[in-house]
């Protein structure tokens, strides 16, 4: 298994450094930066929305190491939500009734208090419960066996990654029988009704590239997977997300690497979509990293792009109707998110 | 003028063929685009015909820009392979089916 770039010392594990990359070579010389491109559609300075999501990235320990993977997580990372902090989460949820809450991570499931603190977010009225859930997870010792019944009983929303339907590209991206242990994982979440036809239960899969290309159609993609999964495999599944590599952290690294860099953020600049801008995720999320400080998106969380003081910057100073009118941070990594049909956490957006 | 005749870098540099003719570049383009979007075709299955084709014409652009392409929509390396054996099956089928005629033209001039 390979380690993060933050163990084996890479650069690229200095955010500051990742946006000084960002910011020069080709940005510096022919392509216009994402600021420029948002100005000549009057869209700068950027602004939220109304804010729906409550995204927690609660820790970021994992027991896979993906090759793309932007938070750089993996089981050499011991950063978690500390339960103090998650009492001041729910705080939030509870006095601003914000719909949905998103648990990422690392293996959200890693973290020692993963399971009291979604009961106690459904106590709490929260909505909609998601869960990032790397699938493998689930047989990675018996502890977390019992996994899909725990998500059934609390109705958590199950999104997980599957970058294709076969165990080639799979496997490359996210480690050596990957593909096996998710398939079984996605079996054990249909026998408790996830995906299945007239259940409530939802499973959502998120594909992204398995290396430096554009996501097509999901509409497309989610079809062959549909059929892919069931005649293969038995496997159902709901809504299938297609997303974009954003370059910063492992995938940046992995574009440097194999050398397809500038050809890679030519390709996100030439695709920039003006279309969307209106629902890019920035504008109706707020990300909160382990330590409880709060960030536009979950890549500005990794780039420690931190939302500005006086709005409030960490979870104990949370002030809704500040949040709503601040200027969101943006840098040069955004443009995977402009791309063509668009890119968010929630799949394609215009 | 470069000394390879092929550099990757002009694949982008496909649009400015209007440069010496613009009327005809624009239509060109036009049905180009029209022609793989979605029909009786999907638009991978029309990727992965151009993938071959790219192959049987040995056209680097071509084979650069519709693997990627053809990934892009979701096609296996398998279903890719497989497009480039049906261009080579062609070709070889092109030269071997003209083996008829070859014999025919023997048998014509032979005792």
């Amino acid at each position: 298994m390979i380690k993060s770039l933050k163990a084996r010392g890479s650069e690229l594990s200095d955010s500051e450094k990742q946006l000084k990359f960002l910011s020069n070579g080709i940005f510096q010389d022919n392509l216009p930066k994402f600021e420029d491109s948002l100005k000549v559609n009057n869209h700068f300075p950027l602004h939220p929305s109304k804010i729906e999501i409550f995204q927690l990235n609660i820790g970021y320990m994992c027991n896979q190491t993906c090759k793309h993977c932007h938070v750089d997580a993996g089981p050499d990372r011991k950063e978690a939500m500390s339960k103090e902090n998650l009492e001041l989460v729910l705080k939030v949820l509870e006095e601003h009734q914000i719909p949905s809450l998103d648990i990422t991570g690392g293996a959200p499931e890693m973290h020692p208090h993963f399971r009291w603190f979604v009961e106690e977010a459904n106590k709490r009225g929260v909505k909609e419960i998601i869960v990032r859930s790397n699938l493998t997870i689930l047989l990675a010792n018996p502890k977390y066996k019992d996994l899909p019944q725990f998500f059934a009983r609390n109705n958590v929303r199950v999104i997980s990654s599957l970058p294709f339907y076969q165990e080639r590209r799979t496997d490359a991206q996210r480690g050596e029988g990957v593909f096996g242990k998710s398939i079984e994982a996605l079996k054990m979440l249909n026998e408790v009704g996830y995906g299945k036809k007239g259940s409530n239960l939802q499973i959502d899969l998120v594909y992204n590239p398995t290396g430096a290309f554009m996501p097509g159609s999901q509409a497309q993609l989610e079809a062959e997977f549909k059929k892919n999964l069931l005649n293969d495999f038995g496997i159902e599944f709901n809504q299938l997300f297609a997303i974009t590599n954003l370059p910063i952290s492992r995938f940046l690294d992995y574009l440097i690497v194999s050398e397809n860099y500038e050809d890679y953020m030519e390709k996100l600049v030439e695709l920039f979509n003006p279309a969307a801008i209106d629902g890019l995720m920035c504008r109706n999320t707020i990300s909160v990293d382990w330590e409880g400080y709060l960030y536009d998106c979950d890549f500005n969380q990794m780039l420690e792009m931190q939302i500005d003081k006086e709005v409030g910057s960490h979870i104990k100073d949370f002030d809704l109707e500040s949040l709503e009118k601040r200027e969101i941070k943006i840098n040069q990594h955004c443009y995977g998110c402009t791309a063509g049909a668009g890119s968010s956490c929630q799949g394609t957006v215009a | 003028m470069d000394k390879t005749y092929y550099d990757p870098r002009d694949l982008k540099k496909f649009g400015q063929i209007a440069e010496f003719e613009p009327r005809l570049a624009e239509k060109f383009f036009d049905w180009y685009g029209e022609v793989f979007k979605e029909g009786a075709l999907t638009e991978r299955e029309k990727s992965l015909i151009a993938l071959a084709v790219a192959h049987a014409v040995q056209c680097p652009y071509c084979i650069d820009a519709y693997t990627e392409d053809s990934m892009q929509k979701g096609a296996s390396e398998a279903m890719m392979m497989e497009a480039v054996h049906v261009a080579g099956a062609i070709r070889g089928g092109a030269s071997m089916v003209h083996g008829v005629q070859m014999m025919n033209k023997a048998k014509k001039i032979s005792m």
